[in-house]
């Protein structure tokens, strides 16, 4: 099958900063080219040179294993050259600013950079100081474009389609640039979104962004085709959100009792990394029946090659030159 | 204009001009006669032909001419650079706000920023003093001496007199010399986190938000404790829809309490942060458009007093960082005067009623000699166009910082000229 720029496949934008504002169109570009590699990755030979020569650098201001992984994997698959950079062996720890990281990098003449950043809007103030394209790995509480995307082709595949599901969204929505980017995309394609939580954990005026609010995981999951679990971050429970890891497990942890309500064949997802017994039953998280988990890490590394390949030819961004 | 502090000015009569007096609800043709320092005259009499002998004519042109302006809430930062800032805003009179790096809780403190202005012969600068030493909220600073050195007027700057206890003993004992308690009203445990109003724009964000709670609950309680101490409060920056009603009804029920608030409370909304803009990171921040309007009708039927610019200059590299991490702050003494002036054009004041705002009004609430076209006041003029557009440019406002939250907008009314003590300060580049 032919690929990069030769079909025509075009994806208008220099950047993939956030699910918030793109198209369904844009949407089904970037998850109809993410399929094609969802085949090439199962085959022996992984790889096609289409970023032959292109540098792809990963800038990672906050730890991440899978996610970083996943965009290393994507790129070498894709014949482009990759480094990791991460915090801790930057110089940021010295002192210099984001900005002046960002033009330390682009004056090496990268062609992608994939940056995560423990602060919301930190990516895109990179973004308007290098010339080059700019992916969103994570930022702060905001976005996580390339894990809603890769959730939805999670879901397409064993759907068929978006439209029309019935998708909870349950646990820490405060803090996560998971569930906003999901629910973007979720809401962008036709799906009808449930954020199911305690009241401590729900960002203030969330139902304006399209969705239904539930307390109740009983009530929330009744009749959900799709369960989408997050992770509680503990590390960002200093500030009484909760009591106890023992009662948010009780009234809100993933537990066949409570999965009953959802559809018979209702999918169960989690973004990863697992807290089991936190947020999440592990037998249900290991249910090969209905948890997709393991199968959204394996869309992650397609989705990363079609967003990597759509953005790095680019004609805005030096295109297939 | 480099500043002429040593050349006597003689008598200047400015003629042909719109007068305005919000002091004495003067709005007429008319002039206003200078004899050095003072105003020695003023009226439709104050004419080119009537004009004493050897006085100096400056005809107006018809345009307005109003005392200068009064701005009771500035951050100095670098002092030259700010009191230039000021009379390029038709400001002549400010009070200057105690911060971490010139805390204001010594009398050598206040007497060094009076000292330094004075030399710089521009905007005069009169300084708070600090409520608790090294405004850390605990001990109570020497409100008397700093007082009798020249402070105006008590406040801890940005940070709220948070603990009860402390509050209601600085309200306490400031009313034995009958001090004026000025409280930046915010809870911090309810503020921690947030770094812009809480609400849709900041969830979108992904940004951690204030409660607009965080402001009504310490007014709220700063009142109570105004009733059991007699002291005398005044809230600064009011933002939020309930902090007016809440004012307008203490008012209502007789308690001494006054309170500003600053233009982008009455003329931007949290949607100015649009996609992470750290010049619209302010404190309090920008709240929602409910606020905005509430804002508007309190200045509209008097519950909120004066209007103050809230003027904080911060450097380029403590605002081009993720919001989060960028300082909070916006300058304003540039275009305090034309963003004010909405108001008028937007019909909601009369152009009298705005000057107030601006001139008498923060004067009297600071007890400052400026304000006023009165004989015998100090020859602190501003002439200028209400009319006029131009469009905010923050590279190119006059002074050294540039976090202007007003960038980009169009605005109407140009400083023709700044007049301080007979002297004149500032005249627009053609």
């Amino acid at each position: 099958m032919a690929k990069g720029g030769k079909d025509n496949v075009h994806f208008p934008h220099r950047h993939l900063l956030g699910i918030e504002g793109l198209s369904p169109e844009e949407i089904s570009i970037l998850l109809d080219r993410s399929e094609t590699y969802v085949n090439q990755n199962r085959r022996a030979d992984k790889t096609t040179p289409l970023l032959h020569g292109r540098t792809i650098i990963n800038l990672f201001f906050e730890d991440s294993t899978r996610t970083r992984t996943s965009f290393e994997l994507a790129g070498k698959r894709l014949g482009g050259d990759l480094i990791n950079m991460s915090v801790a062996t930057s110089s940021v720890k010295k002192g210099e600013t984001l900005i002046d990281t960002a033009m330390t990098l682009n004056a090496m003449h990268p062609d992608v950079l994939v940056v995560r950043h423990p602060h919301s809007g930190a990516v895109k103030l990179l973004s308007e100081k290098v010339n080059c394209a700019v992916i969103n790995g994570g930022d702060g509480s905001h976005e996580h474009p390339t894990q809603a995307l890769l959730d939805a082709l999670t879901i397409r595949r064993r759907r068929g389609g978006l439209s029309g599901l019935q998708v909870a969204i349950c646990g820490d929505i405060l803090h996560s640039r998971v569930a906003r980017s999901n629910i973007h995309l979720l809401n962008t394609m036709g799906a009808r979104v449930r954020l199911i939580a305690p009241k401590t954990l729900i960002p203030p005026e969330v139902e304006r962004l399209g969705v239904e609010i539930f307390h109740d995981m009983n009530e929330g999951l009744r009749d959900c085709d799709i369960v989408m679990m997050l992770r509680l971050q503990r590390e960002r429970m200093h500030g009484n959100f909760l009591p106890s890891i023992r009662e948010y497990f009780h009234f809100f942890g993933l537990d066949y009792e409570k999965l009953s309500n959802a559809k018979e064949d209702a999918l169960i997802m989690h973004p990863g990394p697992m807290n089991r017994g936190v947020e999440i039953d592990t037998d249900v998280a290991d249910d090969v029946g209905r948890s997709v988990i393991r199968e959204q890490v394996e869309m992650g590394v397609a989705v990363r090659m079609a967003v990597l390949e759509l953005l790095a030819l680019n004609p805005d961004n030096g295109g297939n030159a | 204009m480099a500043p002429r502090n040593d050349v006597s000015q003689g008598q200047v009569a400015y003629v042909n001009a719109r007068l305005l007096d919000p002091a004495a609800g003067l709005d007429t043709a008319g002039g206003v006669l200078t004899d050095g320092e003072a105003i020695t005259d003023v009226g439709p009499g104050v004419t080119k032909k009537k004009a004493p002998k050897g006085a100096r004519i400056v005809d107006c042109h018809g345009k307005c001419l109003s005392p200068g302006l009064v701005d009771i809430r500035v951050e100095l930062g670098d002092l030259a650079a700010t009191v230039e800032a000021a009379v390029s805003g038709g400001v002549t009179s400010m009070v200057c706000l105690p911060t971490p790096e010139l805390v204001i809780d010594d009398m050598s403190e206040v007497e060094f920023v009076a000292r330094r202005a004075r030399k710089l012969g521009l905007a005069k600068v009169y300084p708070y003093g600090a409520v608790t030493k090294g405004l850390e909220g605990k001990e109570l600073a020497e409100m008397g001496l700093l007082a009798e050195a020249g402070a105006v007027a008590f406040t801890d700057g940005e940070r709220a007199v948070a603990d009860a206890q402390t509050m209601r003993r600085a309200m306490s004992y400031a009313s034995t010399f009958g001090l004026m308690i000025v409280q930046h009203p915010e809870e911090p445990s309810l503020a921690a986190d947030g770094v812009m109003n809480a609400g849709e724009t900041a969830t979108r964000l992904g940004l951690f938000g204030i409660p607009k709670e965080a402001e009504v609950i310490m007014v709220e309680r700063d009142l109570r404790l105004a009733s059991l101490t007699g002291g005398r409060l005044h809230i600064a920056h009011v933002s939020t829809a309930e902090t007016v009603d809440t004012l307008r009804r203490a008012k209502a029920d007789g308690l001494n309490v006054t309170c500003d608030t600053a233009p982008p409370y009455f003329a931007l909304n949290e949607t100015a942060i649009g996609d992470y803009r750290t010049f619209a990171k302010l404190s309090p921040p920008l709240r929602a458009e409910q606020d905005r309007q509430a804002v508007v009708e309190g200045l509209a039927d008097g519950t909120i007093d004066a209007i103050a610019s809230d003027h904080t200059p911060r450097d380029e590299e403590s605002k081009r960082l993720p919001f989060a991490q960028a300082a909070p702050g916006g300058i304003g003494l540039n275009t305090l005067l034309a963003v004010s002036l909405e108001l008028y054009h937007n019909g909601h004041l009369s152009l009298l009623e705005v000057l107030k705002l601006v001139t008498s009004a923060p004067a009297g609430l600071m007890g400052l000699p400026a304000g006023s076209l009165k004989e015998g006041a100090p020859a602190d003029l501003v002439l200028f166009d209400p009319d006029e557009g131009w469009k905010v440019d923050a590279d190119k406002l006059v002074g050294k910082a540039q976090n202007s939250p007003f960038d980009g907008r169009p605005v109407q009314g140009r400083v023709l000229r700044t007049v301080i003590d007979g002297r004149p300060v500032f005249e627009p580049d053609a």
